[in-house]
């Protein structure tokens, strides 16, 4: 039809790659988030993303950009690694599930922001081991079944869920700390804009920032993706409160 | 060039600038802690990036993230440190990374003690880390060594894709000796020899130059592609990357070999006895992978040799392949030190005696 024209396109910053992650998982959405914050944001060139070890190991497939695969929770060393060459004109990120980074790999989350290091960090917590297949994670929910707390989570026995959020907002060197959801067409794009926050942040060569989402496992946590929706609303966002943590440039 | 008096560490952090290196991530521990005192304050005067870690986990992952950018790249540690960087250190050869670490050895297992050792050698040549690889791994006898060793070790790196390890023990960082320190190299990262790096890449570019540093690869038909290229590779480094000295073996009854500061003593041992009419040699591998099997069998499966004596401060573990070198060829005996404490050139000549007298 000579009156079409393209209204819509897929961001080129996602590669054709098809995605393994299972049907409901947030992974999807939050991946063309970051790559359309790329995209938009005019940064093309000028990326470099690290994946983690988890369900999104494989992101360096999808990520149409230069791309590492980190060890476990090292991440954030890698991406120091990266930004001391790089410097401040290319966006260094890194894209952690909960596993990954709040639990094998604190030190090396926790150090970077108290470097205040110059990398954004995408942190997704679905409050479980997705990848191995559904066992306790350091974001666990009290009373929450897995794989390895058959009775649920003993806060007694191994200790209340991390909120890293907090935590690493305590901290002097990050800069900008936003935690996200993306259960609602609202909260999907604010996620969006966090990211590009956060992105525009270390373009200006501020300090650490990350942006948390949380996302669901309906796999693992053993609903429907339209349960676990439902679940992640009455059960992680009353524990983990929406919003900006720190964000010292709006100071 | 004038020789110039330099502490071991000092003189090998010195070599690794001149050689190119920009970035050391480390984490301080004895008997190497001189190393990050001493680039922490140089890197800055060369426009290099001195960077202390939170640990020796991080600090090797540091190294996998700038040396997947292409810059040179270097950490150093001691034993129980260098434990640490397993982890890191499997990834790097997986990922097909050149750097280089620096294993100034203690005494071990656990935190041992801080004084010289040569016990981390089954960990630098037979692995450390999980799965099948190989580190280019050299073991140097001498500060200058180290130093000339150094200037290629990036080099070498970067032609077979592969980390380097330096095996040297407590006291080649610890002593000062005369060296002769090389002009500074002129490294600048070049996107065209290292299209595999994170040098900047956007979609509509050749695909085959988006950087990808990885090392999982998830089945079974390409893990076995990616692992028989890696394997490929050590054949090359075997092929070519050979280094050893031969010290008086032409006419020797009895051959010692010894690697690192351990063959110093050997060598006077060997100067000694031959004072005395005792014709002995020294065979000392300068790499220790890859072990130079070949060279050590020519030198020791002669009419002229009959028996080996391996000297290390460790319970034997260059040992072993020394005797696979030699394939029950010739009797080998051992004498050795555990907890640091350094074989003496008398230690030495007493036991070559001692075999004499056994008949050998």
């Amino acid at each position: 039809m000579a009156d079409s024209q393209v209204v819509f396109e897929r961001t080129k910053l996602l590669t054709d790659k098809t995605f393994h992650y299972c049907p409901g998982c947030n992974h999807g959405i939050i991946h063309r988030l970051v790559a359309e914050a790329i995209e938009e944001m005019g940064l093309g060139r000028n990326v470099i993303g690290v994946a983690p070890v988890g369900c999104s190991v494989f992101a360096y497939d999808y990520f149409n950009c230069d791309m590492y695969e980190a060890a476990h929770g090292r991440a954030p060393a890698v991406a120091t690694g990266a930004k001391r060459v790089v410097g401040d004109d290319r966006l260094v990120f890194t894209y952690q599930g909960d596993g990954d980074l709040a639990s094998i790999g604190t030190a090396e989350i926790v150090h970077a922001a108290h470097r205040g290091e110059k990398i954004c960090t995408i942190f997704v917590n679905n409050a479980i081991y997705g990848m191995t297949g559904g066992q306790m994670a350091p974001t666990t929910l009290v009373g929450q079944k897995t794989t390895t707390s058959p009775k649920g989570r003993d806060e007694a026995w191994c200790g209340a869920p991390i909120k890293v959020s907090e935590m690493l907002s305590a901290i002097p060197g990050s800069y900008y700390i936003e935690r996200c959801a993306v259960n609602t067409t609202a909260n999907i794009r604010k996620t969006k804009n966090a990211i590009k926050k956060a992105f525009q942040y270390q373009m200006e060569g501020k300090g650490f920032c990350m942006v948390e989402v949380l996302s669901t496992c309906p796999t693992n946590w053993g609903l429907s993706p339209v349960e676990a929706m439902k679940w992640l609303e009455e059960n992680m966002i009353p524990y983990y409160p929406l919003g900006v943590y720190k964000d010292k440039g709006a100071e | 060039m004038a020789l110039q008096l330099m502490k071991g560490s000092e003189a090998i952090a010195e070599a690794a600038i001149r050689a190119g290196a920009r970035y050391f991530f480390g984490y301080p521990i004895t008997p190497q802690t001189e190393i990050p005192e001493y680039m922490s304050a140089r890197m800055p005067e060369v426009g290099g990036c001195f960077l202390q870690a939170e640990s020796e986990v991080a600090a090797i992952n540091m190294i996998y993230g700038a040396a997947g950018t292409g810059a040179r790249a270097i950490t150093s540690s001691s034993s129980p440190g260098v434990s640490l960087k397993q982890e890191g250190i499997s990834y790097c050869a997986g990922a097909q990374l050149p750097c280089v670490i620096l294993n100034v050895m203690r005494g071990g297992p656990g935190l041992g003690n801080i004084q010289a050792s040569q016990g981390d050698y089954f960990q630098g040549v037979k692995g450390g880390g999980n799965g099948d690889y190989h580190l280019l791994t050299y073991a140097p006898a001498s500060v200058q060594e180290a130093i000339d060793i150094m200037m290629f070790a990036f080099d070498k790196a970067e032609q077979y894709r592969v980390p380097v390890l330096f095996l040297a023990d407590g006291l080649i960082a610890q002593m000062m000796e005369p060296v002769e320190m090389p002009e500074m190299v002129d490294f600048k990262i070049d996107p065209e020899k290292k299209p595999w790096a994170c040098t900047g890449w956007q979609p509509g570019d050749d695909p085959a130059k988006r950087g990808v540093i990885n090392s999982i690869y998830i089945d079974t038909e390409s893990l076995s592609v990616h692992n028989a290229e890696l394997q490929a590779i050590y054949r090359q480094i075997e092929a070519n990357e050979k280094r050893w000295e031969c010290y008086k073996t032409e006419d020797a009854d009895i051959v010692l070999t010894a690697f690192g500061t351990v063959a110093r003593v050997c060598k006077t041992a060997v100067d000694e006895l031959r004072a005395e009419g005792i014709k002995v040699g020294l065979f000392r591998p300068i790499s220790v992978w890859p072990f130079p099997y070949e060279a050590l069998a020519e030198t020791v499966l002669q009419d002229h040799v009959k028996a080996v004596l391996d000297v290390e401060l460790n319970e034997g573990q260059m040992l072993q392949d020394v005797k696979l070198a030699l394939n029950g060829g010739k009797p080998v005996d051992f004498f050795g030190h555990l907890g640091s404490e350094f074989p003496t050139v008398d230690e030495v000549k007493g036991k070559i005696k001692e075999m004499m007298k056994e008949g050998i």
